[in-house]
């Protein structure tokens, strides 16, 4: 390809359906934005069928049902349903909190294909303080339960910080424990409240270290049993992440109130144009939107991306993070080693601060 | 650890677990296999072998099945289908 030509239009495989920002815990390192879309904005049931039949002819495969909580929504069984009839691979993505057992059996008899339930802690009274919200913890427990009852699969995500990166073994074996066939051990990604929060989330680099060693370890011992994946805290790494696959390549976000994103932080940078599936099919967004095509291909790429040898494997890194550190959001993720701001993610790393969360609240 | 020579009982009715799916994408260009959080593109030899994984059928008639629809030697079928569901096995994508 010539470094002028048209970029390829990609096949997208994965669509996050954020169907509500409420939600009652109030983890200080939620991935929604600091402005929240209130419940009077979020699309209707009808919408989201619209939206999911767009998408299966798009070619996405995989929907991911999430929020905020998703069973914040009354009508979440219509909305899993319509996914289902749609063609569509249906994931849950809950803190549990909100679904009630009863919800559960619908949702299964609907179609649902797969459960991801959130886990704060190992060690119930953290977890509870960590999401802000009593109970949550054994909320969690009886729906895993009611999940391998169903014979459903179930995946355990840990989002990990300083808070409890000592207790990835514990999280592995509660995960076992209650059946799951896949467990992330997901670091905090800096963005929305956790961007808020990092000071008080920032794990050491010793913990980090331990950390990847305890993960490989535990892939050993429990090769054939459960999956275990890791997503690394990108602010001690040298390479960045390839972010969402590429800008625009394989995955959509759709929020609450409609709008159409290449991933869930992106309306972080100012002066992108997203449209919405109010006024525009998926297959037009997915082609033609400002948004979808400020950072596709590699022309938009500054030094040293521009003319690397990776710059076709990582895109670059995460063009939030490249906007959030450096105020610009076409430099190179300063996660990457040869970033003229490298420098500055080292320094952030380094700053702890033993201070309250700020919890996530509408 | 992975075994160097898997093996699977001949009685083994292997299946997809509930969540695991072959489906046919022409947007995707093929057969795909989808599940929690993962897609794999099933090349022509996997689609045979994943689409006789029903739970009823055993190792050893699938083996038999394919020896014979594609003419070709028993013991090169068994040891391919081996190691293909066992490393599905693994990943928790086939129940044995």
């Amino acid at each position: 390809m010539t470094e002028n030509g048209p970029v390829p239009l990609h096949t997208p495989l994965g669509l996050l359906a954020e169907l509500t920002h409420r939600c009652p815990l109030g983890c200080p390192y939620c991935s929604n934005p600091l402005a929240l879309d209130p419940r009077q904005s979020e699309l209707d049931a009808p919408t989201w069928a619209r939206v999911f039949g767009e998408a299966a002819a798009l070619g996405v495969l995989h929907v991911h049902l999430s929020g905020g909580e998703p069973g914040a929504r009354r009508d979440l069984v219509a909305i899993t349903a319509s996914a289902h009839a749609a063609g569509l691979y249906t994931n849950l993505i809950t803190s549990a909190v909100g679904i009630a057992t009863a919800t559960l059996d619908k949702l299964a008899d609907a179609g649902l294909d797969h459960v991801q339930i959130s886990i704060q802690d190992s060690e119930p009274q953290s977890a509870d303080h960590i999401a802000g919200y009593e109970g949550a913890f054994a909320r969690k427990r009886a729906l895993a339960a009611d999940v391998v009852r169903l014979k459903l699969p179930l995946t355990i995500n840990a989002v990990m910080h300083r808070a409890n990166i000592d207790r990835i073994e514990n999280m592995v074996d509660l995960a076992l424990s209650l059946g799951a066939s896949r467990v992330e051990i997901a670091h905090v990604q800096y963005y929305g409240w956790a961007l808020k929060n990092r000071a008080m989330l920032m794990p050491s680099a010793e913990q980090v270290e331990r950390a990847a060693k305890t993960v490989e370890e535990l892939r050993r011992r429990h090769h054939g049993e459960i999956v275990i994946d890791a997503i690394v805290p990108d602010y001690f790494a040298r390479l960045p992440k390839p972010c969402v696959g590429g800008w625009g390549r394989r995955s959509l976000n759709v929020t609450p109130a409609g709008k159409v994103l290449p991933c869930h932080a992106a309306e972080s940078i100012p002066g992108l144009e997203f449209w919405s599936v109010r006024e525009h099919s998926l297959m037009d967004i997915w082609a033609n939107s400002p948004a979808f095509n400020a950072f596709r291909g590699t022309d938009w790429m500054k030094e040293p991306c521009r003319s690397c040898a990776r710059r076709d494997i990582d895109f670059g890194g995460c063009r939030c993070q490249a906007f959030a550190l450096t105020g610009d959001a076409r430099a190179t993720d300063p996660v990457c080693h040869l970033a003229p701001s490298h420098g500055d993610i080292v320094a952030l790393a380094a700053v702890r601060e033993d201070a309250p969360y700020v919890y996530r609240r509408m | 650890m992975n075994d160097p020579t898997p093996t699977i009982a001949p009685d083994a009715r292997p299946r997809l677990p509930r969540g695991v799916r072959l489906v046919h994408n022409e947007a995707q260009g093929g057969w795909v296999v989808l599940a929690p959080e993962r897609v794999f593109k099933a090349d022509a030899i996997a689609v045979e072998i994943v689409k006789r994984c029903t739970g009823e059928a055993t190792l050893a008639a699938i083996v038999d099945d394919l020896a014979k629809t594609f003419n070709a030697p028993r013991e090169r079928i068994l040891a391919d289908v081996t190691t293909l569901l066992r490393g599905l096995a693994d990943k928790k994508l086939l129940e044995l």
